[in-house]
Parts: C-alpha cells; sequence; structure tokens
C-alpha cells in the first residue's frame, strides 16, 4: 500500500513539484521556535479569509443585487433559508473577526520589529492586504441595503469628490450615477464578491512568498538565519510542519470557542459589529440621527472628523493610512523587538495604542465640541508617533541582544 | 562581428517598439472598461423636474420632495426669520454666496425666489448627509448662539435657515439650491428654471 503511494506521489513530483513546494513552505521551513502566542493570528487570519469566502459564495446564491430586493433578501436568508441566519452571522462575526485578527497580527509586528530589514516587502505586502480588505468590507457592508449601508456609502464615495479638480466627476464614475443608487449596490457587490477577493488571494501568497524568502521573525528579533548548522538548518528553527501547524490548531480552537459564542449568543455585538440603522431600509431623503462607521473604520473617521476642513480631512485620514506604509523606513532603531529596546520607544508605543484606541472611541461618538478636540489632540499623537520616529526610534538602543535563542 | 551588434540593436529596437504598440492596444481596451463604469443613459435621462404642491405648507414646516434621488428642502419661514438672515451675516463662510450653487433669482440673503419659501437641495456639502432641521432657537446641544437652521449629523456642520454655511465647520459651502419655478403661486416645479439658466 505505502509502495503504491509512494509510487503514486513519484509519478506527482515528476510532473508537478509537490514534494518540493510542501518541504520548502511546511515540513522544511524552518522557524524560530520562541513564536508565542501573538503568532496566532496570521494563521486565524487565513481561517477567517476562508470563512468569509465560503459563507460568501453561500450568501450570493440567495441575496440579490437589486436596490428594491437587496434588504428583503437579506431579511429571507435570515428568516426563511434554512440554516440561512446562521451563514450571514458566520460572515458578518467574521468581517468584525477579520479586523480584530488583522489588528493583533499588525501589532505583533510593530513591537517585534517584523516590519523592519529585510522584511520591508513583507509588511508592505500586508498593508495593501489591509487597504484592500477595508475596501472589501465597506462594499460589503452595502449590500444589505439599510440606513447605515446608504449613508455610510455616501459618506465614504464623497470623500472622493473633495479631491481638487477630479473628484466630483470620480466620485460620479465610482457610484455610476448622481447619487448612490441601484448602479452603485450592484457594482459593489461586483467588486466585494469577486474582484477583490481575487486580488486578496493573490496578494496573501505574495505576502507569504515574500516571508518564507526571508524567514519569520520572533519575540527576540534574533535573526535565525545567522547561525546555522552544517546542513544549513538554522540551530533555533524547528520545522513549522508538524510544530507550528500543530501549534496553531490550539489556536484555531480558542478561536473558534469565542467566534462561536458571538454568533449564537451576541451576533449584532450591541450594535458594534451590526449597527442598529441598518435594520432600517435605505432611505435616500433621511439620514440617521447618529451615524457611525463600523468599529473597525473608526479611528481613521475620527482624523477625518478633527479636521475642520473638508480637503483636509480627505488627507488627513488618508495620511494616517499611509503612513504605516512607512513604517520600515521610519523606524531608525537597531534592535528589532521591544524587549531590546529604550523606554522612549516603549513610551511611543503605549502613547500609539491609547491614541488609535481613543480615536476609535471618538470616531463611534456623535460629534461634540469636546469629542472633537480630544480627537485633534489624539490625531496629532498618531502622527507623531510615526514622523518623530526617525528622531527617537534610536534613543536607548544599547541593550545587548543575544546571537542566540536561549531556553527560559 | 559589427554584424552581431547591429543584430542586437535591432532585438532592442523590435522588442520596444512592440512593447510600447502593446500599451498603447492595452490603454485603448481599458477604455470601454472604465467608461462602463460611467452613469449609463438611462441615469442620465433619470433627472427629470418634479413638482411640489406647497399650499398646504404651513409656517415653520419643512417637506422633503425626491428629486434626481436627493432630497429637496421646502420650508416656510416667518418674517423674524427673514430679518434676522438678512442681519446676522457676521460667521458665515459665504454670506453672499459667491462659491456656492444656486440660480441667480436665489443669490440673496434669503436665498429663495419667494422670501418665505426656501427651498435647498438637503446634502450637505461636506460628505453628502443630509442635516436635520432644526428650528429651535438655541437648544442645549446647539448652544445659546442657535437661532435656528439645519445641524449635519455627521460630521457637525451647521447651516442657517438660508442653508448658509457657518464658519468653522467642515463643510465648504453653502447647501445648493435646485433651478426651480413657481407654476402657480402654490405649485412648484424643481428641476425647472423656467428657460434661464
Amino acid at each position: 500500500m505505502s509502495g503504491m503511494l509512494k509510487n503514486a506521489l513519484g509519478w506527482v513530483d515528476d510532473r508537478f513539484p509537490l514534494t518540493k513546494v510542501w518541504n520548502e513552505h511546511l515540513a522544511e521551513y524552518y522557524a524560530p521556535k520562541n513564536f508565542n502566542w501573538m503568532y496566532y493570528f496570521g494563521s486565524l487570519a487565513i481561517l477567517v479569509l476562508v470563512n468569509q469566502i465560503i459563507t460568501g459564495i453561500f450568501l450570493t446564491i440567495h441575496y440579490k443585487p437589486d436596490a428594491k430586493l437587496a434588504f428583503d433578501s437579506v431579511e429571507y436568508i435570515m428568516r426563511d433559508v434554512d440554516w440561512g441566519w446562521l451563514i450571514r452571522y458566520m460572515h458578518s462575526t467574521g468581517a468584525s473577526a477579520f479586523f480584530i485578527v488583522v489588528y493583533l497580527h499588525m501589532f505583533r509586528g510593530l513591537i517585534y520589529g517584523s516590519f523592519k530589514k529585510p522584511r520591508e516587502l513583507v509588511w508592505i505586502f500586508g498593508m495593501i492586504i489591509y487597504v484592500a480588505l477595508m475596501a472589501e468590507a465597506f462594499m460589503g457592508y452595502l449590500l444589505p441595503w439599510g440606513q447605515m449601508s446608504y449613508w455610510g456609502a455616501q459618506v465614504i464615495v464623497s470623500l472622493f469628490g473633495a479631491i481638487p479638480y477630479v473628484g466630483e466627476d470620480l466620485a460620479i464614475w465610482l457610484r455610476g450615477d448622481y447619487v448612490i443608487s441601484d448602479a452603485t449596490l450592484n457594482r459593489f457587490f461586483a467588486f466585494h464578491v469577486i474582484a477583490i477577493p481575487l486580488v486578496l488571494v493573490v496578494l496573501v501568497f505574495m505576502h507569504i512568498v515574500a516571508l518564507h524568502a526571508v524567514g519569520s521573525n520572533n519575540p527576540e528579533g534574533i535573526e535565525i538565519k545567522k547561525q546555522k548548522d552544517e546542513k544549513g538548518i538554522p540551530l533555533d528553527g524547528i520545522p513549522f510542519h508538524p510544530y507550528y501547524s500543530v501549534k496553531d490548531l490550539v489556536g484555531v480552537a480558542v478561536f473558534l470557542f469565542v467566534f462561536a459564542l458571538i454568533i449564537f449568543y451576541m451576533p449584532e455585538m450591541g450594535g458594534y459589529f451590526l449597527e442598529h440603522a441598518n435594520f432600517i431600509p435605505a432611505d435616500p431623503l433621511k439620514t440617521p440621527d447618529h451615524i457611525a462607521p463600523v468599529w473597525y473604520f473608526t479611528p481613521f473617521y475620527a482624523v477625518l472628523r478633527a479636521v475642520p476642513d473638508k480637503f483636509g480631512g480627505v488627507l488627513a485620514m488618508a495620511g494616517a493610512i499611509f503612513v504605516l506604509f512607512l513604517l520600515p523606513w521610519l523606524d531608525r532603531g537597531v534592535n528589532k523587538s521591544i524587549r531590546y529596546r529604550g523606554p522612549v520607544f516603549k513610551a511611543a508605543i503605549v502613547a500609539f495604542v491609547i491614541s488609535f484606541v481613543a480615536l476609535g472611541y471618538f470616531g463611534m461618538q456623535p460629534v461634540t465640541t469636546v469629542g472633537t478636540w480630544f480627537s485633534r489632540f489624539f490625531t496629532l499623537v498618531y502622527f507623531a508617533f510615526f514622523l518623530l520616529m526617525p528622531f527617537y526610534s534610536n534613543i536607548g538602543q544599547d541593550k545587548y541582544v543575544p546571537e542566540r535563542i536561549e531556553d527560559k | 562581428m559589427s554584424e552581431e551588434v547591429q543584430d542586437k540593436r535591432r532585438r532592442l529596437f523590435l522588442t520596444a517598439a512592440a512593447t510600447a504598440v502593446t500599451g498603447v492596444g492595452a490603454a485603448y481596451v481599458a477604455v470601454p472598461f472604465l467608461a462602463s463604469m460611467n452613469p449609463s443613459d438611462r441615469a442620465k435621462a433619470a433627472g427629470a423636474p418634479v413638482e411640489a404642491d406647497i399650499s398646504k405648507l404651513e409656517v415653520g414646516q419643512l417637506i422633503r420632495v425626491e428629486w434626481r434621488g436627493k432630497p429637496v428642502w421646502v420650508l416656510k419661514r416667518t418674517e423674524d426669520t427673514l430679518t434676522e438672515l438678512a442681519t446676522k451675516i457676521d460667521n458665515l463662510r459665504d454670506p453672499d454666496s459667491n462659491e456656492s450653487e444656486q440660480p441667480e433669482s436665489c443669490k440673496n440673503s434669503a436665498r429663495s425666489i419667494k422670501p418665505e419659501v426656501f427651498l435647498a437641495v438637503g446634502i450637505c456639502t461636506h460628505l453628502g448627509c443630509s442635516p436635520t432641521y432644526r428650528p429651535e432657537v438655541a437648544p442645549e446641544d446647539l448652544g445659546p448662539e442657535w437661532k435656528g437652521g439645519f445641524f449635519c449629523p455627521c460630521h457637525g456642520s451647521l447651516f442657517d435657515l438660508s442653508g448658509r454655511v457657518y464658519a468653522g465647520v467642515p463643510a465648504p459651502l453653502n447647501l445648493d439650491i435646485p433651478p426651480h419655478e413657481y407654476i402657480t403661486d402654490t405649485r412648484i416645479l424643481i428641476g425647472s428654471s423656467g428657460g434661464q439658466a
């Protein structure tokens, strides 16, 4: 039996590099032996991506991308389709889960210096994935054609209208109409179910290819490729499969436990995952009294609202995302991991996290004078973290980084 | 020897020429796809004028009419409000509506053809939300200076009862006034300028 299997594998290997790919990326991909729980979020992001694609396919079987039918078809899925509510909640909860996982994954990269040389392209591909994910989530949110869908899309598409000279025409081109309408819904559906998912899958592939070319970073920020045995295997590396493939299964189990709890007991998450106003069909004549984007956009939304100028606000918001792309070149610290960096950098990370969370909070709240001033303050902190980084990131870099990852 | 060099140059030229021609071809092929995303002929034709009947409109009341998929407000204002609008013009970004969109006949402090009847496209010039009608004087959330007007819940832009934007808010321009004409004393045709621009 095993002889037959071996022959079959040999037959395939002569025609397709199956064993070669398996070894390069799993069985003989040597990852640092000291990954901690923060390293679950990469594999979890892939899990959520697969969840979104599968549940998404089954939702398109029943959903109708038509301004007259869309809202009712979602309610039809919720009430009349067998298990439709489960598939829909898996998809809507998956959207928020995606951002939770991705934000933690990015934060992990930030504190352990995983974006630093030679992993700049891993970070850049990851950032493009993040931007594509925001587009994917935004367009998906229009599809239920509720009040938040409609007015959220109205605001975001109007952002393009703020660009001087070409903005107004660009916004009309994006909408396919002079207002958000059936034409907009139909094209957002096309982008959401096929165009951007394809781009996402290709980008994830490139992200992993780039990662496997340079090798994974680790919580110590030590390059394991510098210390190899006589066979060229990193001394502090262990094969991804079976060591991390099995370890990641533990992360998957914990994640699915929480994921299922949310799906079954609090799928709307008190209005954070599915906003209350979105249970009212879109009404082009009336904006809800309080509109806010879904939680994962609110930090950037707060930046937008902090600037009392139309184009200035749009620039600040775009800049808040764009500045993340520059991270590998802004950080001039020699040591990668936060474990070997000075107190100034640690304090800056704390200030950044506080400002990001605070912006997220104020972005959800109705406009008030006090809230606007807080948003302005935290917007400054956010930008200062990045733009002052070239000056403070190499202060207190005198800590000695060991050559090898030591066992504790 | 020189023949070989000649050959290499020819190859380079042919490669460059083929690349350039392919690039031009690709750009031409992209045009129909990009252009297909423009508003269709049907969407362009959908802008027919609509009629609003204001015979039952009471003072202080605001009604909404849908025109080109957008809300158009029709509001009847009081004499006091009109006096206020003509005199209180400090703190406004564009008090004379020089930068803003309105028919020539509405370029006055009341921004309307008939002073008391105010029409505007109810879409904020910032990012396109529909502001709420807040006629009450000095409510708690808008402060003691508030004389009535429109408040955009999305990003906090403020407009007076002529749809003129206050300074220091995100919206850059006054609310648009749609072209409109009176068919009779109480019937307004929105989207038609009665022959004039």
